[in-house]
Formats: structure tokens, sequence, C-alpha cells
């Protein structure tokens, strides 16, 4: 594919918001896990949550919308600039020349579990001040965010589980290397809800102590929530050290519903699809940014797939540990981390990791350490065996 | 720049609705050869699973599998190379209200298998186990513009990665409560094989552009009430144009005010 230049990014995410709490808390080797306190949830796990996503108080006229979910959308966008410089970019090209492309694993389902609490005894109907569309709906936080900026172009939520915010780079990669528009936001948005927690709760794949990807010992996933953002446009002459999307590649594991590929043949093929779209090399990634999730199916496929492609050359960690998995946002969080890695020359390590698998044969970093990334790469899978890995670089 | 144009040829059509169980009966009700019956959709028992899964299968999965295989059948696609874009207007309505019901409850320990059906790509996921494709499968939902959407990514990577691409777009009903806010009102589906080249099986050469006028409706005032009740059947104006092997051009619904402007060229 033709690179692509993130003209403005942001993340936020239980380390803090915005990209200096990020950076700083990535740099201090910092975890923003914490015993598990969100809303009425009883389970013996560790979650990433968000600080005052309840706060956030939604423009008048979009109060419809109100949700945990839009609430965190909302948040995000007003993190670092992005909303600024996507109004800037409206300017430049119209509104009907950027696009929307988001990615969320249950949106605003909290709305949902909620308003079933509040259903009429005598009827079973949910409450009038409950509003599908806005809230529970996939698409809910893009239509909230072509709303919120008067957009009038393309639009659509990406819902593959915690592959969606990686997928949605590639899908907006394409409609910009077509010309249907002329710039996209990309990202994620997924918040804590009750079908989640207890849902991985159900699967035996949450932990009862912080996340340890690639650790011996890991036994299960730390929850997070989070929203990150990205502005995507053609560039012919990026200014030097521009952050650039360089390959996207996706596949399916086509084996199970919720566990990946033994061998992780789905995490090799996407892998080495996106090494094909950037015309890249093995040899040219300096960091691998994991899906690393700590379960151990996960890690062990993974590990396997990262191994039989990159050896044990790549330096390469999960962040999990630090950000919980933020699930639909992981992908897009990610992407930022990697962007990140890449300006402050520092790879980020992996806290709560202690002693590391012996049988994956990766060069796994417990600790961040300084280096030069220039281009780096980052896994994303998810249910339904979803995959996604995407590449970016710095401009020369 | 020069954008290029999002075109694609068909090779491949499957349907099932309300009344209308198949590509051949949809086909001939739009063609005005067979007047429209409502009925609720029959969903076929998929012969591509085991017997086990066969049973467990959701009404998603078998709406997806039932219009996926029609068109792939249809072009004679191999469906284990096909590219897939799913797009669905909401997920398993049935599973969902499970869920939030016992979630409600004092008992949150739900099953395991209900928390993984409950995905938005649930679908696409038992589609890949049971054709075996590791091909890239997207899964979008743009609420009643799921059409549209899967439409555009559909033939973006059609026309970008020269990829065989099915469409499978699809839409299924909530039980109360959530009904009275979501009025789907059955499943229905609508599937296209998409191929960047022309071939001896090409039906028809397919443009997309945006448009800002209002979309074609259908004469008959059933099928526009199906139309315009579940999101996939958006497609309806094309499918009819399909059906009768006319060229021309038709507008779709998507996401107000950007509309679809079709041009249709049967080959």
């Amino acid at each position: 594919m033709t690179p692509l230049l993130l003209s403005a990014y942001t993340a936020t995410t239980c380390l803090g918001r915005g990209l200096d709490a990020t950076r700083s808390a990535l740099r201090a080797g910092y975890s923003g896990l914490a015993p598990c306190a969100f809303e009425t949830v009883q389970l013996d796990t560790w979650l990433g949550e968000v600080a005052h996503v309840d706060d956030e108080k939604l423009p008048v006229a979009l109060a419809a919308y109100d949700c945990r979910n839009n609430r965190l959308t909302q948040m995000g966008l007003e993190t670092d600039g992005f909303a600024d410089r996507v109004r800037e970019a409206i300017a430049r090209y119209g509104k009907t020349r950027v696009g929307v492309f988001l990615g969320t694993s249950t949106a605003g389902i909290l709305q949902t579990e909620l308003a079933y609490r509040r259903r009429d005894p005598e009827t079973s109907a949910l409450p009038d001040d409950f509003h599908y569309r806005t809230t529970h709906n996939s698409f809910s936080l893009a239509e909230f965010t072509r709303d919120y900026f008067g957009l009038e172009g393309m639009a659509m939520a990406i819902s593959t589980a915690c592959s969606s915010s990686a997928k949605v780079f590639a899908a907006a990669a394409r409609q910009l290397e077509l010309g249907t528009i002329d710039a996209a936001i990309v990202g994620g948005v997924d918040t804590l809800c009750l079908t989640t927690l207890y849902g991985f709760a159900s699967l035996q794949l949450t932990s009862t102590q912080p996340c340890r990807p690639y650790d011996a010992e890991r036994n299960g996933i730390s929850i997070g929530e989070g929203a990150a953002f990205a502005l995507l446009e053609r560039t012919d002459a990026p200014a030097a050290g521009s952050i650039l999307l360089l390959g996207t590649g996706e596949s399916s594991d086509a084996y199970h519903m919720s566990s990946p590929h033994p061998e992780g043949l789905g995490a090799r093929l996407a892998m080495e699809a996106a090494l094909r779209s950037a015309g890249l090399n093995t040899a040219d990634i300096d960091y691998i940014n994991l899906h690393g999730t700590s379960t151990p199916a996960n890690d062990a496929a993974e590990g396997k797939a990262v191994a039989a492609l990159f050896g044990a050359t790549v330096p390469c960690s999960s962040t999990k540990g630090a950000t919980g998995h933020t699930l639909g946002a992981a992908g897009a969080v990610e992407a930022i981390v990697c962007a990140l890695a890449i300006t402050d020359g520092f790879l980020p390590g992996s806290p709560g990791t202690q002693t590391l698998d012996p049988v994956i044969p990766v060069d796994y970093l417990k600790q961040g350490r300084a280096g030069t990334v220039r281009r780096a790469l980052t896994n994303s899978f998810g249910f339904g065996g979803s995959n996604c890995s995407l590449i970016l670089g710095v401009a020369a | 720049m020069n954008a290029k144009p999002l075109t694609a040829w068909i090779e491949g059509i499957g349907f099932l609705a309300p009344g209308l169980p198949d590509w051949p009966t949809a086909r001939a009700v739009l063609r005005g050869e067979q007047a429209y019956e409502n009925a609720p959709s029959v969903l076929p028992a998929p012969a591509i699973l085991p017997p086990a899964e066969r049973r467990r299968a959701s009404r998603v999965v078998k709406l997806t599998l039932a219009v996926g295989l029609e068109a792939a059948a249809h072009a004679g696609s191999d469906v284990a190379q096909l590219a897939t874009v799913f797009s669905a207007s909401g997920a398993d309505g049935h599973n969902c209200h499970a869920l939030c019901e016992q979630l409600a409850g004092e008992d949150r320990q739900i099953s395991p298998t209900r928390f993984h059906n409950s995905v938005h790509n649930a679908a696409a996921g038992y589609w890949g186990i049971a054709t075996g494709a590791m091909a890239p499968c997207q899964v979008i939902c743009a609420y009643d513009a799921s059409f549209g959407a899967g439409l555009i990514d559909a033939l973006g990577q059609v026309v970008l990665d020269r990829q065989t691409t099915l469409l499978i777009a699809y839409d299924s009903e909530y039980p109360e409560p959530l009904f009275a806010k979501r009025p789907v009102p059955d499943v229905a589906g609508v599937g296209l094989v998409f191929t960047p080249e022309r071939s001896e099986r090409s039906l028809a050469c397919i443009t997309v552009t945006p448009e800002t006028t209002p979309a074609d409706g259908l004469t008959d005032g059933a099928l526009e009430t199906l139309r315009t009740a579940i999101p996939a059947m958006r497609a309806f104006p094309l499918l009819r144009k399909l059906a009768l092997g006319e060229g021309g051009t038709v507008c779709l619904d998507y996401l107000p005010p950007m509309q679809l402007r079709v041009a249709i060229q049967p080959c």
C-alpha cells in the first residue's frame, strides 16, 4: 500500500488521558490495573478502568447518545487537541470527504444491561429514556463521532471483537487509496460492561491477579477500557519524523469461536500479509507490540507465529499488563503505543510479567528500554478467529 | 487525486427474506412473474455444519450460511478461497436478550457459549469454521446503512486487492422488550459475489458513487415495506435491476444525506 500519514493521534486508557500520560506510564513500567470495583460487578479480577469517564457531559443536541461508551468516545476525541485537528481537516477537505471508521466489541451495551434492571414490572417494557440506536448498537460510537463533527460522508463501525480497531486502519486505508475520501477518523472505543466481564469469567479467561503476558505462570486477562484515535491522510512528502501507516494484513483462523489456532496459523498469515502490504521483510521490523492477552492459549499460539516468522531477533512485548485488554479498542491503543515507541525511541516493557515462558522463543521485553524503532508491527486477534496486523513507521 | 471507481462484476446472488426463501423465488417476484406472499422467513438447516453444530446453530448463523452459500454456488466459487464482508445492523438478538436478562438478575453466571455467540462477528466466525476460509473477513455495522457500508468496503477490497469477495448483508430480529426499541420484523439477508474482472459467469457490472437524492423504492407495497423494515433489504432496487437483467442506475439508502448511486450494466 501507499504509506498514509497519521496527522494526529491520541490514546486514553487506565494509564491516563492522552499521549503524555501514556508515554510516562510506559517509561516508568507502571500498570494502571486495579482490583475490580466496577458498577455492581462481583468478580475476583483486576481491571483497567479509565478515571472520570462518567463525568463527561455530551452536547445537549447529542443527548440521546449519552452512555459510558460515548462519554469515553468524546473524552478521547477531546484529548491531545485531536478534535481540533479533525475540524481543520474538515475545513480543508469538506464534510463529505472525511470518513469515520471506528472499532468496538460491545459499544454501549452497558446501557441496555442497566435498562433491563428498570424494565416495567407489569409489561417488561424498557424505559422510555433508553435509546437503542444511539447507545447499544455497534454503530453508535461511529454515528456519534460523525454527528459530533457534523460530517456527511461515509462511516462504519467494525466489530470483530478484539481485532476491531486494528481492522479500521485497513478499511480506511482502502478508501483513502481509492480516493473516495481525503481523510479518515480511525480508532476504537470499548468500555467496561457486564457482558464482557461475566463473559470472559465464564470462559475462565480472566485472571484473579494482574495479567502477566508471556509469563510461564500466566493464567488469564485483565479487562480494560480505552479510546484511541488517529487521523489518516494521504501524503506526498511527509515531514521527517511523521508517523506513517505502512502496511495492513488481515486473515481468519477458520478454527474456533473463542480459541486461537494452536499453531498461530491465522496470526502468521496476518503478519505476512502486513509485511507484503508494506513491501518489507521481517528484518525491517524493529519492535513488535504483541496481542499478548496473557491467556495460556493466545500467547502460546501468537508466540509460535512470531517465532516462526521473526525468530528471536526482534524485540517484542505486550503492553496489556499496563493497560489491560481494551478489547475492541486494543488495536488502536496499541497502534498509538507503536507510534510512541517510534517517536520516543523507547521500547515498552511488560508490567506484571516475571518469569518468561521458556517454551516461547521470542525476544520478549519484560523491562522497557531505549532503542531506535523505525518500523513497528502490532498484532490484534479476536474471537471468531479474526486477525489483523499493522505496520507503522517513521518518515525519513 | 482522481478517485478510482468502485467497480466490480457480480457473479453470484444469494437471498433469503420473509416469503422469499431463495434468489430464484425473489427473482421471479421482482420480475413480476410470481406474486409476493408474506410468510415468516424459512431458514434451511446448514448441511455444511457437522450434525451437532447444525442443531446448535443460531438463526443468524443459518441465515448467513444460507445466503452466502447460495451466492457462492451461483458463482461457482470455492468458498474456502473467498474473502468475505459481513454487514449487519445488529448481532444475534435472542442471544443478546438472554444475556441482558440474566445479567439483570441475581445469578450472573452466564453461559460461555452465549458469551462467544454475543460478538457481532459470531456469524462470520462460524462461516470461517464451516468453510475453512482463511482469507480476510470483515464485519461491519452501520445501523440502517449497513448494506451500503458493506458494499463500499467489499468493492474497495475487490478493486484494490483484486480479490473475489463475498458480501453478506443480513439482519435478525430482537425479541421483546428490545423489539419495541428496534422493530426488525424477521431475519433476511442478501449475498453477492464480486469479482475484479469480467468472466463468462458475470451477471452484471456495477459502479457505486455518492449521491444525495432520495433512494428508489419499489412499487409493490409489501416489498417496499420489507425494504424499509430490514436494513439489508435496502439492496432491493439493485436486486430488482439484476432480476430483470436491466441496465441503468438506482439510488440506494445509505447514511443521510449520503446515498449510493449504483450504475448497473448487465453482461
